[in-house]
Order: structure tokens, then sequence, then C-alpha cells
């Protein structure tokens, strides 16, 4: 390892512009003759639009266009979809309503876009939008996806009866049957997986822009992926072909998964710069925020768990209904399915699960993946089974645990995935030690005595990463591969250009990628560039989320290195008269092994481009591209331990201890893996004490500001106690697991199991407000 | 926001000119609620007339016990003020967790009770305290200043100037937060002097700032935390939202007076 290689704690590059507030977000972006946009948003949850009346706001001052999705659909903009095919078990397709971005009969949710006001100031539009007259028969709204199952319930969608969107299943329900047959001891539950609201620092925003001359749009966006969403906007939206359409993503402040998706506000503005003849742009405010970025979770799942008489698992049944909101966002699918479903193994040696999976739709935003995605819901589920079987069994969690760890790999589950590596023995002990496990019946007598009451939870979480194999993924629905794209050009004088296909929008990418040069040639960070984000310039790439731009993204980059490296070498060789397999790249030079004899980096590179001296047949310059596609997921795992203390008079609960032992595989930059960790943590803990998304029966979001809607802060929060221990993941060529997911996926069981342990009352569901734990409390009196 | 004229008062007088002259004004005395109001379009007020930049009406007065506090004082003044942490430390305390240090600096006294919301925390310190609420025409005793939610006394266009009180021998205040918003959900003022207790609620009661004739009878027997555990304090008339039920409220406004009164000493 160097100074700045690999393993090193290199401080982030992109920080100084972040927070000298001199980063380039989207709504920084400005184009001459640049105009402002504001949705006219539907308030009603479900209604009918009969009359949309425009002529007012029309006339309103600096007003350029009112646009109805009437004349959208008349200039053969497409709608959105779900890119993720699910087959009913019944062997039928989802059933998938359709979604204009621009409402044009009925609007399903309070937020749904009907009409878009262009004007000179962002305050004309708004004014204006007020003008604007729509004529609405309100119908009759639901919200629980529980109800909304019910007969009698408000049809949402023609498409889909019942309001069911697909009845799935996975894993062997026979078998499963027979398990709990031969059980002796079954714990059930019910479990609820709360509605979260995904709130990244910047707000999504959007410039469109189109160039009459050219017949060319560019789009301005706040995404995690510009490639997908330049690939969805042209092959499914008819807004342009991709040859036609560029679309930039620069810096994006946080995205969680909410920026994965194409929302109607990117296409409605490339249509009407093009309709308008002037550059449009739209920025979201916090209550739009909340109200139509995609929400999370939402799952409401009965569960069962069959143990033997030595308390070894043997079967899991699942039967979960899952939220998804008015439409079908992008990958919404595939959230409740093969990223939750798949996981419900955990980290234990089940022979027997099956799992039940009705998606619906509701009157409420459109759910996808949040951080995690899926798999916080089949962790929390399993994590908070398993620790209430143990209690019911009368073991310790961690003994319970340990009993039924998978110790062997590669090791196949009953549910698609198969384990390449791991040692949660490892993760386990860590994490005991860590908390000083053994000395909790002492700090809960001490605690008792001043009135509180002290708990202790634990949460073994496993998470699949390195989206995805995409053979895999395509045979299970998706309709897209997960590959991942980089290109490595080394400069004349030596300087160092990657382009990738991932993107960051917070995860340091300039500064880790960066790292893998400095180990590789020797050369100081301050050398390379990582140039994403902008489809004009990098090639093809699938973007970033469910943790893959390490283990994708990366190895991507490695195998263009290999390439680089290769060509540098026979270059080398060249110019000093030695053979290529003699040559060492180290400190930025080339050497021939066991000799004095070396050519530094640049003069190597500069030799590339003269070309005056190369190899017979070589061709100038030195740039290299790869794919790669990844053989398996990963599996990041680990061993969390929340304590806790609830004041018993008020409800509240303090965490006052947090433990985090995290297996990642190899780590890049250690800083920045702790900051992962720590910032998924806080979600994680703000999933399980503070945050939850809140319709009334209208379908009014009541959490739609900061003054109802609990983000952690900082005083919310203990500091952690991290550590990892390596197995390295034999699937990718730097042993990477991934990290980005891990906290929020491996804490609110940990911490839901610490508040049940401390009041005595396992009937707690998330967020634990103080009213929850406080209502808790009371019911054990 | 709606267009709005702004204007800056040189003194009270001159407010109260630029406020007959206008349509529809209103005082702006911070703004810490009225300005995200108006950026949510909910209020539109033709004028503003800013008073926070007066001279005389910034400022805090103790003399023995008696204290006087300018309408215009931030709550990072009153917060901070070395002579009233002497002798009414509570109301330093009480004003040093109201919002964010941002809403601290800009935030006045005169604004919050002017503007009586049913969650925040001077409308039971002014209550417990029995302080008066000077106006640009009259003395107001505080029992009679509160109306209601976001109701007071105040006429249209009269002007809060100084708050004023005989510091207590012993007082405290109380609060549990909001988890989100961290206004009061339920608040508790306690105020011990030689007439007696004065025990005023904040955050919870479904008509706004109240006092707690029960709490008061007990405390006035014994002033200790034990004399709370007898006194009943009923769910009927308090707030029920998604925070807090009405049951939950009443629970809390026990636990409050009880740490109010340890607190008070």
């Amino acid at each position: 390892m160097g100074m700045e290689g690999i393993g090193a704690r290199v401080l982030r590059k992109e920080d100084k512009r972040f927070i000298t507030g001199k980063g380039r977000y989207t709504d920084d972006m400005v184009v001459p003759g640049m105009k402002h946009a504001h949705f006219v948003r539907s308030p009603h949850a479900h209604a009918e639009i009969k009359k949309i009346d425009t002529k007012k706001a029309l006339a309103m001052p600096g007003v350029i266009g009112v646009l109805t999705g009437k004349e959208l659909k008349a200039d053969g903009i497409g709608n959105i979809i779900c890119g993720w095919m699910i087959h009913s078990k019944d062997g039928s397709p989802m059933k998938m309503g359709a979604w204009s971005p621009l409402a044009t009969d009925t609007v399903r949710y309070v937020g749904d876009a009907v009409v878009i006001v262009v004007a000179d100031t962002k305050g004309q539009a708004r004014d204006a939008a007020e003008a604007v007259e729509i004529t609405y028969k309100v119908k009759k709204a639901v919200i629980s996806a529980v109800e909304s199952l019910k007969p009698g319930a408000p049809q949402i969608h023609p498409e889909a009866a019942g309001n069911l969107i697909f009845d799935w299943e996975i894993g062997d329900a026979k078998a499963t049957e027979a398990a709990f047959k031969g059980a002796a001891h079954v714990t059930k539950m019910d479990i609820v997986n709360n509605r979260l609201v995904p709130n990244p620092m910047e707000p999504r925003a959007t410039l469109g822009v189109y160039d009459g001359a050219e017949d060319h749009y560019t789009c301005w966006t706040t995404s995690q992926n510009p490639h997908v969403a330049r690939l969805v906007m042209s092959a499914f939206y008819n807004v342009a072909p991709e040859n036609k359409l560029r679309v930039i993503a620069p810096d994006v402040g946080g995205g969680f998964g909410s920026k994965i998706y194409i929302y109607p506000e990117e296409i409605v503005c490339l249509w009407a710069s093009k309709k308008t003849g002037v550059p449009v742009k739209w920025v979201s405010d916090r209550t739009e925020a909340f109200l139509t970025d995609a929400h999370g979770r939402d799952h409401v799942t009965h569960v069962e768990l069959a143990f033997d008489k030595d308390h070894k698992m043997l079967g899991l049944k699942v039967d979960t209904i899952a939220n998804l909101g008015a439409y079908m966002s992008l990958f919404s699918s595939s959230v409740p399915t093969y990223l939750y479903a798949t996981l419900l193994s955990g980290q234990y040696d089940l022979k027997a699960i099956h799992a039940n999976v009705r998606t619906v739709y509701t009157n409420t935003a459109p759910v996808d993946a949040y951080r995690g995605a899926g798999r916080p819901e089949a962790t929390y589920l399993l994590e908070r089974i398993v620790e209430t079987a143990a209690r019911e069994l009368g073991i310790g969690a961690d003994e319970l645990r340990s009993k039924n760890f998978i110790r062997s790999f590669p090791h196949q589950t009953p549910v698609i995935m198969c384990y390449d590596a791991g040692d949660y023995d490892a993760s386990l002990n860590n994490a005991k030690k860590a908390a000083d496990w053994d000395g909790f019946a002492k700090r809960k007598a001490k605690a008792a005595k001043e009135g509180k009451l002290r708990g202790i939870g634990m949460s073994c979480y496993i998470e699949a990463c390195g989206i995805a194999p995409s053979a895999a993924v395509g045979s299970l629905g998706a309709g897209v591969g997960l590959w991942e794209s980089a290109e490595v050009r080394v400069n004349a004088v030596g300087t160092v250009e990657i382009l990738t296909g991932s993107h960051s929008h917070g995860q340091g990418h300039e500064t880790t990628f960066a790292q893998l040069v400095s180990e590789r040639f020797g050369l100081p960070g301050a050398n390379v560039s990582v140039i994403h984000g902008d489809t004009d310039k990098v090639q093809m790439g699938m973007g970033t989320y469910g943790s893959r731009s390490g283990a994708v993204g990366m190895s991507a980059i490695v195998k263009a290195l290999d390439k680089v490296e290769a060509k540098a070498k026979k270059i080398a060789a060249h110019l000093m008269e030695a053979d290529e397999g003699d040559i060492v790249i180290e400190n930025g030079e080339l050497k021939v092994a066991g000799t004095d004899k070396k050519v530094p980096w640049f003069q190597m590179a500069l030799a590339a481009y003269t070309a005056h001296n190369l190899p017979s047949g070589m061709e100038p310059g030195l740039k290299e591209g790869a794919f790669y596609d990844p053989s398996n997921f990963t599996f990041p795992a680990g061993c969390y331990i929340c304590e806790v203390e609830v004041d018993p008079d008020t409800g509240t609960t303090k965490i006052v201890q947090f433990v985090a032992a995290d297996d990642f595989g190899n780590i890049i930059n250690p800083m920045i893996v702790e900051g992962q960790v720590h910032g998924g943590i806080a979600q994680g803990i703000g999933q399980a004490l503070l945050e939850g998304a809140h319709y009334d029966e209208t379908g009014q979001l009541q959490t739609a500001s900061y003054m109802d809607y609990t983000m952690p802060r900082a005083d919310d929060l203990p500091s952690y106690k991290v550590s990892n221990t390596v197995t390295p993941c034999p699937g990718n060529p730097l042993g990477i697991k991934g990290c980005g997911e891990a906290g929020a996926i491996g804490s609110p069981p940990a911490v839901i199991n610490a508040i049940t342990d401390a009041i005595g009352n396992n009937n707690l569901t998330m967020p634990a407000t103080p009213l929850a734990v406080w209502n808790a409390i009371q019911a054990t009196k | 926001m709606y267009e709005t004229n702004y204007h800056r008062a040189s003194s009270v007088a001159d407010a109260v000119k630029l406020l007959k002259k206008a349509e529809d004004p209103k005082i702006l005395a911070g703004g810490m609620t009225l300005i995200p109001t108006m950026k949510q379009r909910l209020a539109s007020p033709s004028d503003l007339v800013d008073i926070t930049k007066i001279s005389d009406l910034s400022g805090i007065k103790v003399s023995g016990k008696s204290v006087t506090i300018g309408a215009a004082t931030t709550h990072y003044d009153v917060a901070t003020n070395e002579k009233l942490a002497k002798v009414c430390p509570a109301l330093c305390s009480l004003a040093s967790h109201i919002g964010d240090p941002h809403v601290r600096y800009r935030g006045t006294i005169g604004g919050s009770i002017s503007n009586n919301d049913p969650a925040a925390d001077y409308p039971s310190a002014m209550l417990a305290l029995n302080a008066n609420i000077i106006t640009d025409k009259r003395t107001i005793p505080a029992d009679k200043f509160f109306k209601g939610l976001f109701e007071t006394s105040l006429k249209d266009g009269e002007i809060v100037t100084a708050i004023e009180f005989t510091a207590p021998a012993k007082a405290a205040y109380s609060k549990f937060p909001n988890p989100a918003s961290r206004y009061a959900m339920a608040g508790v003022f306690v105020a011990k002097d030689k007439e007696g207790v004065r025990v005023a609620v904040t955050g919870a009661g479904d008509g706004g700032v109240f006092r707690h004739k029960g709490l008061e009878a007990a405390l006035d027997k014994k002033f200790d935390a034990s004399s709370v555990d007898a006194v009943k304090v009923d769910a009927k008339g308090l707030m029920s939202d998604m925070h807090a039920t009405a049951v939950y409220r009443a629970a809390l406004i026990k636990v409050m007076a009880k740490r109010a009164v340890t607190a008070a000493g």
C-alpha cells in the first residue's frame, strides 16, 4: 500500500468544493434564455379530471407555456414504465397500470403532476399555476396496502383488478410445510416495515434544453444513473433518439435510491423545451420532494420460523403485502421480490423457505428502492423473529444465532442466492467483545437503580450487493444488464483520467477510484481525475445503487488498468530494450527487475503519444476500456449490537451504545467506508426510532415537512463503535463486497430488539417514537 | 411568496403610522413563523412592518426583582443575559431551547407571544410568571392576554412593546419536545412566589396555553415533586395528533411538572 493506494485513509478530493459551497449541482446550471417551470399537482389522492382550463394562466405575466397531458400524448411521449417484469405464481405477468408523465383522466395520489407552466421567473410560473383551473370529481382513496386488497376497495388502475399487481412466490412451499410439521417450536409474528421518505439533501431538479438547429436535447438532472435515464427516455418514452439526447448528472447531493428512477419532470421539461422553444428548469421544493420522490419500504408481513428440539432452524414461512403506491416506479417490482425474499435465509442454514409476496396499488406516492431496498425489510423480519424466538426458547440471542450460522462456503440457500464467502462467527464475536455483551446484566441493574429500563438487541444481517450478474437478473425479469464500464486514459504527460459508468452522489468515487491508480502505478492521487455523469463524455454505464460501484464499477476499472499496464510495460520494455516480462511498475517508474534501468511513467506515456519509437505494429496512444459483468452478487454481512435506555415516564429511548462489526471484504479507503457505515446506521436508527411517512385516510401526506417528519439529528445518535473483519470476496479482482447500505440494513432490528428487551413488550412497531414506546410500556401494566 | 412591501419602522409611532396606511399589513417581529407561512403562500400580507430595528424595543432591564424585556429582544439575548440569569434563570434556560441558533438570533419574545402558537414556549412563562404585556396602548396581564390557538387580546395594529414581571423566588421550565419540530409537546413552567405557585402548560391544550389549577393547588400545599403524583391531569381538553395522544400528553404534563419542580429546587 502506498500513501494513496488501496487501504489508505485518503481524504476526499471532492470535499473541498462541497464544503466550500463550490459544488455544481443541477440547480447551479444556467443557460442562455433559460425559463422556469412549475408543476400543477393533484391536491386529491384519487379523482377524475373533468376539465382543465388554462386560459387564465396563459394570460398571466411572464407566461410562455401552459401544457397538459393531452398535448404530451399527442406528441407521442410514452407512459412511465417499470423495468423489471415479475410474473405471478399463476404465470400471468404483473399488472402495470398506465402512468402518464402528466395525468390526463385520473389522478392517483396527492402530488400527481397534471400541468406544467413555463414562465420567465419561478414566481411567475407559480402564480400562473394557481390560475390553472382543474375540475376534479373526487373519488374514494385507499392508503393502506392491506385495505387496498379488500373487496370493495377503490379500484385504482383498470389494468389491475382488486389493486393486485402480482401475487408471487419463491422457495418450496411443500418442503416448508413438511419442515413445520416436524417442528418442536414455532415462533410467529406480524411485522410492519414503515414507509420512509428518502430526503436527500439536494432535492430533485432538471434542466431540459432543446436545440432546434441540431434537433438535439440536453437534460441536466439529479440522477444516480444518467445513461439509464437516457436509455429509458429514448427507448420507452420517445423523448428523443439516444444520439440526440445528452443526459448530464453533475454533482448530485445524495440519492439513497430515490434518484435512480426517471420521474415525470425530466421527461416533461425536455418535451416542454421543444414545445415552448426555451430551456426549461424545474427545481423541487422540499414539500414536493416529500410528496413525489419515490418512498421506501412499506411492507406488512406475517412470518413463522420453525425449530427442532435442539433449536436448529427448520423452516421459514413469509407472507408479505408490499405497497407500491399509485404507480409502478422503474425498479419497484424487484424490491419486494428478488431484492427481498432472496435474502430471507439470512446468515442461517435454513433448509426450507417459502415466501409469498403480493404487491398492491394504493393512492400514495410510488414506492421503490431506498437505501438497502428489500434487504432491510428481509433483515428486519428475520432478525426480529430470531430474537423473539430466542426469548421464547429461553436461550441467548447470540447462542441461537450462532447455533444456526452457515459455516461452509459456497452455500446455496433455498432462495436462489449462493453465498460465496463469509465468517459470521468472526463478526458476532467481534461485536460481542466491542459491546461488552457479557457485562450487560450489570449495566442493566445500574440503570434500573436510576429509574431507566436498559435493553440490548442484536442483528446479524447479510445483504446481496455488487448488483448484479446480467444474465442472472435478466432471467429474473430485469430489463437491463447490470454490468459496469470503465475507460482509462493515460494522457501524453502521464496524468490519468478514469471515465466511469458509476455515478458519485456522495460516495467519494473521485478519491477511491484514483486510489486504484495510485496503487497500481504509484502515481499521486492528484494526477488522477475521475470523470462521470455525462453521457457525451462517458461510455454507456449503469450507474450507482445497490452498493455496486466498488464491486462492479471498480472491477471494470481494474480490467481497464490491466490493459493499460500491459501496454505500458510493452512500451517500456521496448524503450529499455528489455523483456516485457521483466518490467515492474513502482512509484511512478517502469523498471527492469533486478537492474537499475528505469523509465519514468510520464516518459513512457509521452513515447506512446509521440509514437516515434514504439514496438513494431503497436497503435499510438494509451487508452483502454473495459466492461465488467460480475459472476455473482457479493455478500457483505455483519453483526450489530444496540444498547438502549428507555425513560419509562416519557417513553424516550436513548441509544447508549451502538456496535457495528462488518465484513465488507477488502477495503479501499477505510475512512470512506466508516463514513458509509455511520451514515447508514443514522438512516437505520432514523427508521427505527424517528421516521415514518404518514397519510391520513383521505390520502393527504401529514408528514410533508420537517415539522412533522423526523429526520435523525446529531443529538438523536450515539457515537458508533465500528470495526471490520475481512473475508475477501472471491468473485471480483479486488475482493471487495460493498458497504453503502449495510448500516441501514443491519441497524433497525438491533434497535427494536433492544427496546423490546428493555420494556418487556415485543409488540412494538417502527418508528419507536416516545409515544409508541410509552404506549407499549402502558400495555405491560 | 406573493409580492409584499417591506417597511422598517424607526419608532413605535412610525410603525403605527405605517400599519394604518397599509391595506392588509402584518407586523414583522422576527418572522420565524410569518415568513415560512408566507413562503408557503398561506399568508399574503400587502405590507410587512418590521419593528425589530426600533432601538427602544430591544433590551433587558433588571432592577431588583423587577424585570422588563423589550418586545424585539431576541431569544439569544434573553438566553444569554447575565442580569436576568441572576434573578430568573428559568427564562434564560427556556429561551436557550427555542428552535435552533438561527431562530434564536432572529426570533423575538414579542413576536412569539403575539403569535401565541399553542406549542410555543414563551406563553407558558408569561402565564406562570404573571407577567404584564405592555403594548403601545395599554398593559395586559398575561392571564387576559392569551385567548386560544394563535389568538390574543391584541387589537388590530396594536404593538407589544415590552413584557414585565417580578422575578419569582423559584421557577423552572421543563419541556418534552415534539421529536420532529422540537416545539413543546408538553411544556410546563412552574413559578413559586409568596403569592403562591403558578403552573402553566404549553404544547398540550387544545385551546393553547393554560394554567393548571390542580397542580397549582397541590404545589401550593407542598412545593415538592411528590405533590404532583396525586394530582389528576385530565386528558379532556388536550390535543391529540399523530405525535401524541391526549392521554399521553396528560401523562407528560405530570412528568414535566415534576421535573420542573425538581429543577426549581
